[in-house]
């Protein structure tokens, strides 16, 4: 090939439609005579539902329509299952899913009772101080370990908030305990955050009573099993629903949750009335009816040699999945799956019980569970190192897998319900970088002792992780050569930023030798392709972009057969180059591909038989199982020791996530992850109190990271490929995002080391660490007007 | 049903008059009533900066505002840097951000733009930590912002360019 697309740093083909505006959103769609819709939502977490009174609002003039459960008749509903439980032997689970809207009780605060369609959002928002609800208030289940004594149920009727509860296990943890020269225990906390996407949630959904078609435009990342759920529960054919999932601001999981109770209710609402209707959630709804995710208390210990070789490790967990669980299992298996991270460890035994409490629904959020297991591990290595007078790099360069041990089997079952198997990873030489980037041995050994010596708090912290992405089950593309030579994409998934109109239509690009801005890709619409799953588990590039790349060689393969015979040259004579096929070293005997595409669809005449008309073919692409990713992060960082405030003097990310498709887009997916971590690990924590009440359910009290609080990052790739796809690509979507809290725990500590500051959870926030290095402070016996002490030497 | 009130403002050089509520906010009204809807609401309550406008050329959150306070005044929305998507008319902001990649799912993009015009027209050749410091006023959950200081950096070189 004379240009290559792939792996250059193109520039989006999206944006000039989003820069200027024009890109369309959902709560940009206009129908007319289009109706809105606001729902009234629970203030109590957890209460009987006596009675509803929703005479007033139905009067209400502007007011078309009122439902509460009772209203929807039939169509009440659970949510289906969208996960099923793992294949693990002895696994307890209770299937319990959102319901449409709540009867007879509400289970976590922000649940729908009720929902008034109205001419506009004002006048339907009006209608909901009509509605008077009679509650009986229950005692709400906040806490994790107060949900497992079951003194109050949130699901009576199960006789328990157990959830779920798995075991899993490799090798023998006990004997491997009994060999041990060390063996540390401590308990973990890991609480909740929230997505907090730009742009909240929000459908239309138009029911044409004529052409008997539903339309419905959703923030949704997966837009296909939508509307294939749709059809069965609205008793329609598949081929009646359109989803489009049009430009989506940000998703980072929630917007994956199917079904949520206002996707299901919004088009058939619209059928009810044979009108149009919109509902668009808004910043307070989001923090309690968008899902949310972390929420585990961790029971951890391992068991090492004296030269810090573990030997084993063993875990006991509490999971927070909210008031229902419709993703089931995903969250805490992927914590339980990526414990172990990079390190080669022989014996692992991990427990988890999932627990249902009166708070929103947990289901993955850019990370997905993967935080926590970091969290522990590296926690635990720290806190080894520490024990063991180690270096916390040295600790875990000797744990880490060999690269002749790959694929490395990690026995235990991941979130595809197969066992994690890491099919390719090189991890020493991207510890090393990192080291490199942040000058780890003269910061340790000459800077930081410096500064202390100055009575400035800095910490240095490196932690490493892997990622299990680009699960199947499969995804699909078409690829189509059209008369004017442009190329069409379509694929079944949805994108919410990551740049798929520009990375899939670099991958047709190299196969095709056209212009990247000439591949026009479509996502997220079921009437151009209808087959396929969604974008979830960093697997957009991966599975879809391996299916376009499938598609695209047929379409090559095609060019080369009718040109070979065109031009009367050998196929592989031949090459694709700006947008014409032409014979290699004479350039004048070509054909521009618009040109042969005409020909491939001809109006008389014949199409040879055995062939297919146009340039178009469609392809899938299944993997065997998902490629694992990995990377490390490193930071220093200094805290005020008045503010407690940070300053994060430098921050490093080497990445390995196979072959690169767009090094700007990978740049900007992990410098946004990581933005997310720093939000997770110091700023954002949603605070319940024991009434399951949110207590800072607002932009104004949970905090978001801004562009002062996050520093530019020093990004380095290293490049192993995946051997499971053609293209050597792993997924990149999360990375960022995954070891953070780690990283923070341990470079905050590394300040505090003087005082034996330890730190077990995450969020902090300025106060919590003061309070932690308060605590510490007395435990060592500093007085708090104690200056630092002198470094430990080990960092 | 509620009074209705005439309101009549001057939108990306275009007056419209509109019988509004006295309680519409302007970004309902611009987007909803005018379909101008390239400015994005965010939280509603004057925290992100995605509904961020100008008026009279200063920079405005539109969701903390009233569509009848706008009266006689004149607004310039993220429609209004160019005359449409052609890459060959782009604002050069908006190039900058194009070129640096300084958006991701671009839901917070027109409003930091907006919020970026007036900073630049006051700060033609601002720093590294005076393009934070202007930029924290919006939220982005998708990149980190270090390209969207990249971006406003490289504006401010073009900017110059062009003068
Ligand atoms: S929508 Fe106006 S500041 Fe967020
Ligand atoms: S690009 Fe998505 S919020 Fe900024």
């Amino acid at each position: 090939m004379t240009t290559r697309y792939f792996g250059q740093p193109v520039k989006r083909n999206e944006d000039p439609r989003l820069l200027t505006g024009r890109a369309l959103f959902v709560d940009d769609v206009d129908l007319p005579g289009m109706l809105h819709v606001a729902f009234l939502r629970s203030d109590l977490a957890h209460a009987r539902i006596r009675s509803i009174d929703v005479s007033r609002a139905r009067q209400r003039p502007g007011v078309v329509a009122v439902y509460t459960a009772e209203d929807l008749g039939d169509f009440w509903r659970h949510g289906p299952l969208l996960v099923p439980p793992p294949p693990v032997e002895g696994i307890v689970f209770h299937q319990r899913t959102q319901v449409t809207l709540a009867k007879d009780k509400v289970r976590h605060a922000g649940e729908a009772v009720a929902l008034v369609v109205a001419e506009s959002r004002y006048l339907a928002e009006d209608a909901l101080e009509d509605i008077f609800v009679d509650y009986e208030p229950l005692p709400a289940v906040v806490h994790l370990e107060e949900a497992a004594q079951d003194r109050v149920l949130v699901h009576e009727e199960l006789g328990t908030n157990v959830s779920a509860h798995v075991v899993q296990r490799k090798g023998d943890y006990e004997s491997a305990r009994a060999q041990a020269d060390v063996v540390i225990r401590r308990r973990f906390v890991y609480d909740r955050g929230t997505a907090a996407a730009m742009e909240n949630r929000g459908i239309v959904a138009h029911w044409d009573p004529k052409a008997e078609t539903l339309t419905v435009w959703d923030t949704t990342q997966a837009p296909i099993p939508i509307r294939n759920g749709l059809a069965a529960m609205l008793g329609l054919s598949e081929h009646q629903v359109r989803v489009i999932a049009p430009f989506i601001g940000g998703g980072f999981g929630p917007k994956i949750m199917m079904f949520y109770p206002e996707e299901m209710l919004l088009p058939w609402v619209s059928m009810q009335l044979g009108r149009p209707v919109k509902w668009i959630e808004d910043r307070e709804e989001n923090f309690y009816a968008t899902t949310q995710e972390r929420g585990q208390i961790h029971d951890a210990e391992i068991a090492l040699t004296r030269d810090g070789r573990v030997l084993g490790v063993r875990d006991v967990f509490l999971h927070d999945q909210g008031a229902y669980a419709p993703y089931g299992l995903t969250v805490p298996i992927n914590s339980q799956c990526t414990l172990l991270g990079p390190y080669d460890v022989p014996a692992y035994y991990s427990e988890f019980t999932a627990l249902f409490t009166n708070k929103p629904i947990v289901t993955p959020y850019r990370g997905a569970g993967r935080q926590h297991g970091v969290f522990v591990m590296e926690r635990l290595l720290d806190i080894a190192a520490r024990e063991l007078g180690m270096d916390p790099a040295e600790i875990r360069r000797r744990n880490f897998i060999p690269p002749e041990k790959f694929p490395y089997n990690n026995e235990i079952i991941y979130q595809d319900f197969a066992p994690l198997v890491y099919d390719s990873g090189n991890y020493e030489p991207a510890l090393q970088r990192a080291l490199e980037l942040i000058d780890y041995r003269r910061f340790v050994e000459e800077e930081q002792p410096r500064l202390r010596a100055q009575g400035r708090r800095v910490g240095i912290g490196v932690v490493c992780y892997i990622e299990g992405t680009g699960i199947g089950p499969y995804e699909g593309a078409r690829v189509t050569v059209e008369s004017t030579g442009k190329v069409s994409v379509a694929t079944g998934i949805g994108t919410q930023g990551q740049g798929h109109f520009t990375s899939f239509a670099q991958v047709v690009a190299e196969q095709l030798g056209v212009d990247v801005a000439d591949v026009h890709v479509v996502t997220g619409d079921t009437d151009m392709f209808h087959w396929g799953t969604g974008t979830f588990a960093s697997r957009g590039a991966v599975v879809a972009g391996n299916a376009i790349h499938a598609a695209a060689v047929r379409v090559r393969q095609k060019i080369l057969r009718m040109a070979s015979e065109k031009l009367e040259a050998a196929e592989e004579d031949l090459e694709l180059v700006d947008g014409v096929v032409r014979v290699k070293g004479v350039p004048e005997r070509s054909i521009p591909l618009g040109q042969l595409a005409v020909e491939a669809n001809p109006l008389r005449g014949a199409v040879k038989p055995g062939t297919e008309p146009g340039l178009e073919a469609s392809d899938f692409f299944g993997p065997e199982r998902g490629a694992t990713a990995s990377g490390v992060h490193a930071m220093i960082v200094e805290v005020d020791p008045e503010t407690f405030l940070l300053t994060i003097r430098k921050y490093v990310v080497v990445h390995d996530c196979g072959t690169v498709i767009n090094p700007l887009i990978l740049d900007g997916q992990i410098q946004g992850g990581v933005a997310q971590g720093i939000g997770n690990a110091f700023y954002e924590q949603l605070h319940f109190d024991e009434n399951g009440t949110l207590l800072n359910a607002s932009f104004m009290d949970y905090l978001i990271p801004t562009a002062t609080d996050v520093p530019p990052i020093v990004g380095d790739h290293v490049v192993t490929p995946s051997p499971l796809n053609p293209l050597g690509i792993k997924g990149a979507g999360e990375a960022g995002a995954i070891p953070v809290g780690a990283l923070f725990a341990q470079a905050l500590e590394n300040a505090f080391s003087d005082l034996g500051l330890e730190i077990r959870e995450i969020p902090l926030s300025p106060n919590r660490l003061y309070e932690l290095v308060r605590e510490a402070q007395e435990a060592s016996g500093h007085g708090a007007s104690d200056g630092p002490g002198p470094g430990t030497g080990s960092p | 049903m509620a009074q209705r009130t005439t309101v009549t403002v001057t939108v990306n050089g275009q007056e419209y008059t509109r019988e509004v509520e006295p309680r519409l906010l302007l970004s309902d009204f611009l987007r909803h009533e005018l379909g101008l809807t390239g400015t994005h609401v965010g939280c509603e309550h004057g925290v992100c900066g995605a509904c961020t406008v100008l008026l009279d050329g200063q920079a405005v959150r539109s969701c903390l505002m009233f569509a009848v306070q706008a009266q006689g005044h004149r607004i310039t929305t993220v429609e209004g840097l160019a005359p449409g998507p052609d890459p060959e008319q782009l604002h050069p902001l908006q190039r900058a951000f194009w070129e640096a990649h300084g958006l991701q799912c671009g839901f917070c993009t027109p409003g930091i733009l907006m919020s970026m015009v007036p900073f630049l027209e006051e700060n033609p050749d601002p720093s590294e930590e005076a393009i934070r410091e202007a930029l924290s006023g919006n939220l982005c959950r998708c990149t980190g912002y270090q390209k969207i200081v990249e971006a406003v950096k490289l504006a401010a070189t073009m900017g110059t360019r062009e003068r």
